[in-house]
């Protein structure tokens, strides 16, 4: 058995004993058979002696049982590590960030607390998973929608603290934006509650964000800081209709003026959706398992990336390919969205040569019929049919073991993004990186693009050891130009947190004041985000 | 068939006693097995498009086996343990705070009731 590091075999066991007492010896795993399925199934490290290993498990099922292994935990120095549903994989699954720790597996507390119909809101357990809410919801007929990320299988808890999101409307698909009022059990075993949640019989706990007073909940949220056991979410009543518009512009160089109109557009709210980037012309993004553009076409990519598509131009003109289209979409009254797809082409017709597709107009609920074709996310539906990517299929015969991402925050802006290529299509030349021949931007969160590079992880460990190579060289490219990652697995979580380095780090230094405060026997997730307790820092592998 | 679960049971390292008289009853065990492979599985291994599992197993077998894991008549509790606690490619494995050992055991009696 493994044991915490800095704590004695007699001191673990006995805190085992009493972790035993508090919460029943079925829920303490400490066989390596039970044990070794908290391994983080997408580990970078998978089977290299840096891989984090828990050295234990918890499996609480209330919140004074959370609080009581707190207090024993602090008795005997027992880091443990917070998961709600382990199931961030690509971000550290169900392993800690620091190898030792005991993995606090809150899976057991499992209870949809409220949904509430008439304001829209529900309060959960960390244990909830995405299927669990949506199958609550579904079975009384509640006309209320959730966000959910690609995998069902998270927690709405988990994913809002990685501060993961979704594919609704803006105000719910940033997840942790979305939340409102917390209870924490802290490294002391104390009891706090945030936002109206603070006061004694408050009824509008999940109806007002702020409360009074600092609003701390952002200090829970990517940190180690406390024990999140409930949360309150605004969900999204049930629109009465989905509408999608693409439009399609002639030149590479009209994705300046295209995301000006975007944004208007978007930070007008007048579109509510996420709305979806792509070039046919340059092939980009291309579908999983697609083979890549041939060689031509991304000779004529790489001319426009260094500044002259006039090529790339004749030969989308040629073929009927626009150089860029966007979808973007709208929820709400079925009157309402189509004028507010008119007004939007009005806008975007400004750009010469534009070209606008009428998307079709779904009523909602969806049938069974619309269920099966659309994108399910997009309506809230939770489903696991992301795994494909990177699964066996028919065009993939080699399938991987998992896989993480690289995703660098860009600025809304089509300058952003052609210089940004051209800095990623440089890195990757020089230094054999495994970049896209051009990366296209999501826009999953408001005001700002993201760029996602997918790396697969195998358990072949050069493989792994070339690919965490190229992801870090990937980080310090983007940092050098001020972009930085917004989610990362623990084992960049240090890399990542060292770029946000303005003014000697004091990002970082005022976090370590926090965690020295508020645990100071460092017990809680240490490593998390970069954040180590005093003992730990500067030691840790 | 009881027989057989039991057995089967026996292999998973499960007493039939954990799982409480109800799921001692074939019919139980199988009912019980349905509501955990539809919980946990058939989001993967379901019939019906966009299930990666069943994408996986039809690109592995081409039709040798069936894809979609409530056809196969040839899994056994050994198979049914390993790829659940251990995981393959993508498919991670479960912990038993998720799928329990009793859910493993009515689970396997799920998938080998074509068996009888």
């Amino acid at each position: 058995m493994r044991t915490p590091p800095g704590v004695s075999e007699a001191d673990f066991a006995a805190a085992l004993g009493q972790f035993e007492a508090a919460i029943g010896k079925s829920w303490v795993f400490t066989s390596d058979e039970d044990v070794d399925l908290y391994k983080d199934a997408y580990s970078p490290f998978w089977g290299e002696a840096e891989e984090r290993r828990a050295s234990a498990a918890l499996a609480p099922d209330t919140v004074e049982q959370v609080q009581a292994i707190a207090r024993i935990a602090n008795r005997y120095r027992i880091p443990l590590y917070t998961i709600s549903t382990g199931r961030n994989l690509g971000y550290g699954g169900s392993a800690p960030a620091a190898t030792g720790s005991v993995v606090l597996d809150l899976k057991r507390m499992n209870r949809v607390l409220e949904v509430n119909e008439n304001n829209a809101y529900a309060l959960v357990e960390p244990g909830v998973s995405y299927f669990d809410l949506y199958r609550h919801i579904q079975e009384r007929g509640l006309k209320v929608w959730i966000d959910v990320p690609d995998p069902g299988w998270g927690s709405p808890i988990g994913n809002a603290l990685d501060r993961g999101g979704g594919y609704t409307t803006h105000q719910f698909r940033n997840h942790f934006d979305s939340h409102c009022g917390m209870e924490v059990v802290l490294a002391n075993g104390e009891l706090l509650r945030t936002g109206m949640g603070a006061m004694p019989g408050s009824q509008a706990w999940q109806q007002y964000k702020t409360g009074y007073g600092p609003w701390i909940d952002g200090i829970f949220s990517q940190s180690n800081f406390g024990i999140v056991t409930k949360m309150g979410f605004w969900l999204m009543p049930q629109p009465d209709a989905y509408l999608t518009g693409t439009v399609l512009v002639p030149r590479h160089a009209d994705l300046v003026p295209l995301v000006e109109v975007l944004n208007y557009l978007e930070n007008s709210h007048v579109c509510n959706g996420m709305s979806d980037l792509s070039s046919p012309a340059m092939e980009q993004p291309a579908p999983p398992g697609a083979p890549p553009p041939a060689p031509e076409v991304v000779a004529l990519i790489n001319k426009a990336i260094a500044g002259n598509a006039g090529d790339l131009d004749a030969y989308g003109a040629s073929k009927g390919l626009a150089a860029w289209s966007v979808t973007i979409k709208f929820y709400g009254p079925a009157k309402a969205i189509a004028a507010q797809w008119e007004y939007a082409k009005e806008r975007f017709a400004a750009i010469p040569g534009t070209k606008f597709i009428d998307g079709e107009l779904i009523r909602l609920p969806l049938t069974a019929e619309q269920r099966e074709r659309l994108h399910k996310v997009e309506f809230g539906i939770p489903n696991l049919s992301i795994f494909s990517m990177g699964a066996r299929n028919a065009n993939n015969p080699t399938p991987t073991d998992g896989h993480q991402w690289f995703s660098p925050i860009i600025p809304r802006s089509g300058a952003a993004v052609f210089e940004a290529n051209k800095v990623f299509a440089a890195a990757g030349r020089d230094f054999g990186l495994p970049v896209p021949p051009y990366s296209i931007p999501f826009c999953f969160w408001e005001r700002s693009f993201l760029f996602l590079f997918g790396f697969p992880v195998t358990h072949d460990a050069a493989k792994n050891q070339a690919t965490r190579t190229a992801f870090r060289k990937l980080v310090e490219i983007a940092a050098e130009h001020g972009w930085g990652e917004y989610r990362t697995a623990p084992a960049y979580q240090d890399l990542i947190m060292g770029t946000y380095s303005f003014n000697n780090h004091a990002l970082l230094r005022f976090h370590e004041t926090l965690k020295d405060a508020v645990d100071p026997n460092g017990i809680l997730s240490p490593g998390r985000y970069g954040i180590w307790p005093k003992h730990l820092r500067g030691k840790h592998p | 068939m009881r027989r057989d679960i039991v057995r089967l049971l026996a292999a998973l390292g499960v007493s039939v006693a954990i799982m409480g008289p109800a799921l001692a009853d074939d019919a139980a065990a199988v009912k019980a097995g349905d509501a955990v492979f539809q919980k946990w599985c058939a989001p993967c291994h379901g019939h019906g498009p966009d299930k990666p599992g069943t994408i996986a197993l039809q690109a592995l077998y081409k039709g040798a086996k069936p894809a979609a894991l409530e056809d196969r008549t040839d899994l056994t509790p050994d198979f049914l343990k390993l790829y659940v606690r251990h995981g393959v490619s993508v498919m991670p494995p479960f912990r038993k705070t998720e799928v329990s050992d009793a859910d493993l055991a009515v689970l396997t009696a799920y998938l080998m009731r074509t068996k009888r």
